[in-house]
């Protein structure tokens, strides 16, 4: 620490070109926290899946339903804890850009194989007593300013009435939370016997079956038995665990993160050739400087290590500042990804590239640097 | 006043090998900036022109009401029937309505890259498909025939997709369908497995058509043709021109991407402006005393002024080229394949166009200018007594 003031001042000697490279490294983290926030917040749903439940899905693809009577079937595979299952509805409020994933459900089912969801029980009850009822999460709520008790009219752009008309009538009986996971909280659930009961087409199916596992080692067997069932026949399965499962919706968008990849690699090798031409100018204007220090006693690796401590000082406090301004930034995204904060990992990684980036382009300098022998450098040559 | 900035200029550009190190900083940043910024436009103007020659103005889409998109639309049999029978479409010389009653599934296909599967569309495609959808052009093998269990492949379908070549079966619903011929088509339709529609109705045990497509007489037609529709009271369906239909489609993606290229490369100019400023700083000081001389011997401000500039200009004209160099040779042309709007994959090709390229130059050249103001201004501002004494 008692070096501080000296690294600080060989920093500040010449205020422009310090200030200049700080401000293209911080410009850099921005990015790079800001790309990398966005794209592990895409895989987020991936982290935060769970091995223990299974999805059984069409095996032509997830938009072909499944008949109904399935359902028993899978229960009765061994090693099953609890199966539920949901459909989907592409359901909106007022205006399709009002999008709001809605699905219907049963909810004593589902609340048995996710039970991150938290519902009071008498909303449960009254969601179970209510044919038109439905619960929805607190974003949602927050943002149509819904509560109990209200009715909601929905359309859907898939869903149809016998008359031909896609509206569908809700009645809110409760508001449910997702404290693993926030972003669960911008659906809607309904019952699925409203849904099943007035719907044109499609009667008898489901989407997806959600199966719970007793235990997770035996998630691979289970996922082959119950494919097995239904093998030859009209309506075929394909079992993945929840993991598998989002990772195939993610994949579908194509490689986000070799093109998020690509750009950081395009920055940080611009970066690198910046900061090390800067660190260079600055040591060898300087050369004289650190005769000197020699001749007041530093060692060699006295001296090196303070070059490099210039280096780290400027890529780890530059790193930060770009951080912090893409952790600013997040909260405005959050209706384009839909999480509010930059992960801490991407932080972490953000200070681990710094310290390297203030190595890779520090070490040369420094070695030079601790390599100087004094007469010839007090001469200035 | 001319010669003198030629005089400087090429002053200061044989010096430029003597500080290569700092020369490459504006060069390797603007490559980076330009070149980060067309590869994500090109994927962007690829897209775009995918979908935008998908679909014709003399030809009309109908959708269920408020569906969107072909996937989550319905329509039954006699909906379609009066869609076929509708006044302003147009017949062939044997007198039937040139349309094709589409049906509208999703495959899951094993994609040649990682073994993961993704979604194709399977289209079922009317008896009159061939005249309403001429670009449609078979490359290989045969047409489907009615009545049988095949199907024909698109080429970037093909070119993204396993176990889809000429001869192959696919398996799904109860049923192995043989690949007979392979088609190429300018649009996103070349994405598609096509089939005959009857074939998919059975097959998926459905008997309701997605959308139905039109021919019309001509361009104007479609406003009676729609009046006609949307006034049945037995209907309820949005009609649209089918170009205006797959423009809105991909409307959402085109945007985001164009809105990521400039958001991603704005930043990353801003940085490259700091790198500039700084390696133009540095050049104007290490040749203060170059500097101050030349103005003690008669040189004026104004040519010293421009010189800076050109060296920044040029120096940044120079990373601008390597940049979309760079971007051209890796990705011009490449496939990319993303979800389209409905839900399936669609194959597009990153294509740098001069527009792009000139996009990026002009950034360039923008970056360069303001990197070389204000350090060409200070080099001047110097009183030249004491820029002389090479402090």
């Amino acid at each position: 620490m008692k070096y501080f003031p000296l690294l600080w001042s060989g920093l500040w000697r010449k205020r422009t070109r310090t200030l200049l490279t700080l401000a293209s490294v911080t410009i850099a983290f921005l990015l790079f926290g800001l790309l990398q926030g966005v794209n592990a917040a895409f895989s987020h749903g991936v982290e935060a899946s769970k091995l223990n439940r299974l999805y059984v899905q069409s095996r032509v693809s997830f938009t072909e339903s499944l008949p109904i009577a399935q359902m028993t079937q899978i229960e009765a595979v061994p090693g099953v804890d609890a199966v539920s299952f949901a459909n989907w509805f592409g359901g909106y409020y007022q205006e399709p850009k009002n999008f709001l994933p809605s699905y219907p459900i049963e909810i004593g089912r589902f609340m048995t194989v996710y039970p991150e969801m938290l519902l009071p029980p008498d909303q449960v009850e009254a969601m179970i007593k209510t044919r038109t009822g439905a619960i929805v999460g607190v974003e949602a709520a927050q943002k149509y300013g819904w509560k109990i008790g209200d009715h909601v009219p929905l359309k859907s752009a898939i869903w149809t009435h016998p008359g031909g008309s896609g509206d569908w009538d809700f009645d809110i009986v409760g508001i449910f939370d997702w404290p693993a996971d926030r972003n669960q909280t911008n659906a809607l659930y309904f019952n699925y016997k409203y849904f099943d009961e007035a719907r044109s087409f499609g009667k008898g199916t489901v989407g997806w079956y959600i199966v719970h596992l007793a235990d997770v080692s035996q998630g691979g067997r289970i996922a082959e038995q119950i494919d097995a069932l239904f093998a030859n026949s009209t309506d075929e399965t394909k079992t993945q665990n929840e993991k598998e499962f989002s990772q195939s919706f993610l994949k579908q968008f194509g490689d986000i993160n070799f093109i998020v990849s690509a750009i950081i690699g395009a920055v940080f090798f611009a970066l690198l050739f910046l900061t090390g031409n800067t660190m260079m100018q600055s040591i060898s204007e300087r050369i004289p400087d650190f005769a000197v220090l020699k001749t007041l006693g530093f060692t060699d690796g006295g001296v090196l290590a303070l070059v490099l401590g210039e280096a780290l000082l400027l890529c780890v406090t530059a790193a930060l500042l770009g951080l912090a301004a893409a952790s600013a930034a997040f909260p405005a995204m959050k209706t384009f990804i839909g999480v509010a904060e930059l992960p801490g990992q991407v932080i972490l990684l953000g200070v681990a590239l710094a310290i390297l980036l203030a190595v890779v382009t520090g070490l040369p300098p420094a070695l030079k640097v601790g390599r100087l022998a004094i007469v010839d450098s007090l001469r200035g040559r | 006043m001319f010669d003198q900035i030629v005089a400087i200029s090429l002053l200061n550009l044989a010096s430029i090998p003597r500080r290569w190190g700092a020369s490459l900083v504006i060069v390797v940043g603007i490559a980076g900036v330009v070149g980060v910024l067309i590869s994500v436009l090109a994927m962007a103007q690829g897209f775009n022109e995918t979908m935008n020659r998908t679909g014709r103005a003399d030809r009309a889409i109908v959708l269920r009401g408020g569906s969107q998109a072909e996937l989550s639309s319905t329509l039954s049999r006699e909906a379609a029937q009066t869609i076929d029978d509708a006044p302003g479409v147009k017949k062939d010389p044997s007198g039937h309505a040139i349309t094709s009653d589409d049906v509208v599934a999703i495959l899951s296909l094993p994609l040649r890259q990682g073994g993961t599967t993704a979604n194709v569309t399977l289209r079922g495609v009317g008896p009159r498909d061939a005249e309403l959808r001429p670009e449609i052009k078979l490359i290989a093998g045969r047409l489907y025939q009615p009545g049988l269990r095949e199907v024909i492949v698109g080429q970037s379908a093909q070119q993204q997709f396993s176990g889809i070549e000429l001869g192959r079966k696919i398996a799904f619903r109860d049923s192995d369908w043989t690949v007979v011929g392979v088609f190429e088509s300018p649009d996103s339709h070349a994405s598609e497995v096509i089939a005959d529609s009857e074939q998919v109705l059975a097959a998926y045990r459905r008997n309701l058509f997605q959308s139905v497509t039109v021919q019309l007489e001509d361009v104007s037609s479609f406003d009676r043709f729609r009046a006609f529709l949307t006034s049945d009271p037995r209907l309820s369906v949005d009609v649209k021109r089918e170009n205006e239909y797959y423009a809105e489609l991909s409307k959402q993606l085109g945007t985001l991407l164009t809105f990521v290229g400039y958001v991603v490369g704005g930043i990353m100019a801003v940085g490259a402006l700091f790198g500039a400023l700084n390696t133009m700083y540095s050049a104007v000081s290490t040749r203060t005393v170059e500097i101050a001389t030349l103005r003690a011997i008669g040189f004026g401000a104004t040519p010293v002024l421009i010189s800076v500039f050109i060296e920044a200009l040029l120096l940044s004209l120079l990373g601008a080229v390597i940049g979309a160099g760079l971007a051209w040779l890796f990705f011009n042309g490449n496939a990319v394949n993303t979800l389209s709007g409905n839900f399936t994959q669609v194959v597009f090709h990153l294509t740098v166009t001069p527009a792009l390229a000139l996009v990026g130059i002009t950034w360039a050249a923008l970056i360069g200018l303001i990197g070389g103001l204000f350090p060409a201004l200070r080099a001047v501002r110097r009183p030249v007594v004491e820029a002389l004494r090479g402090n």
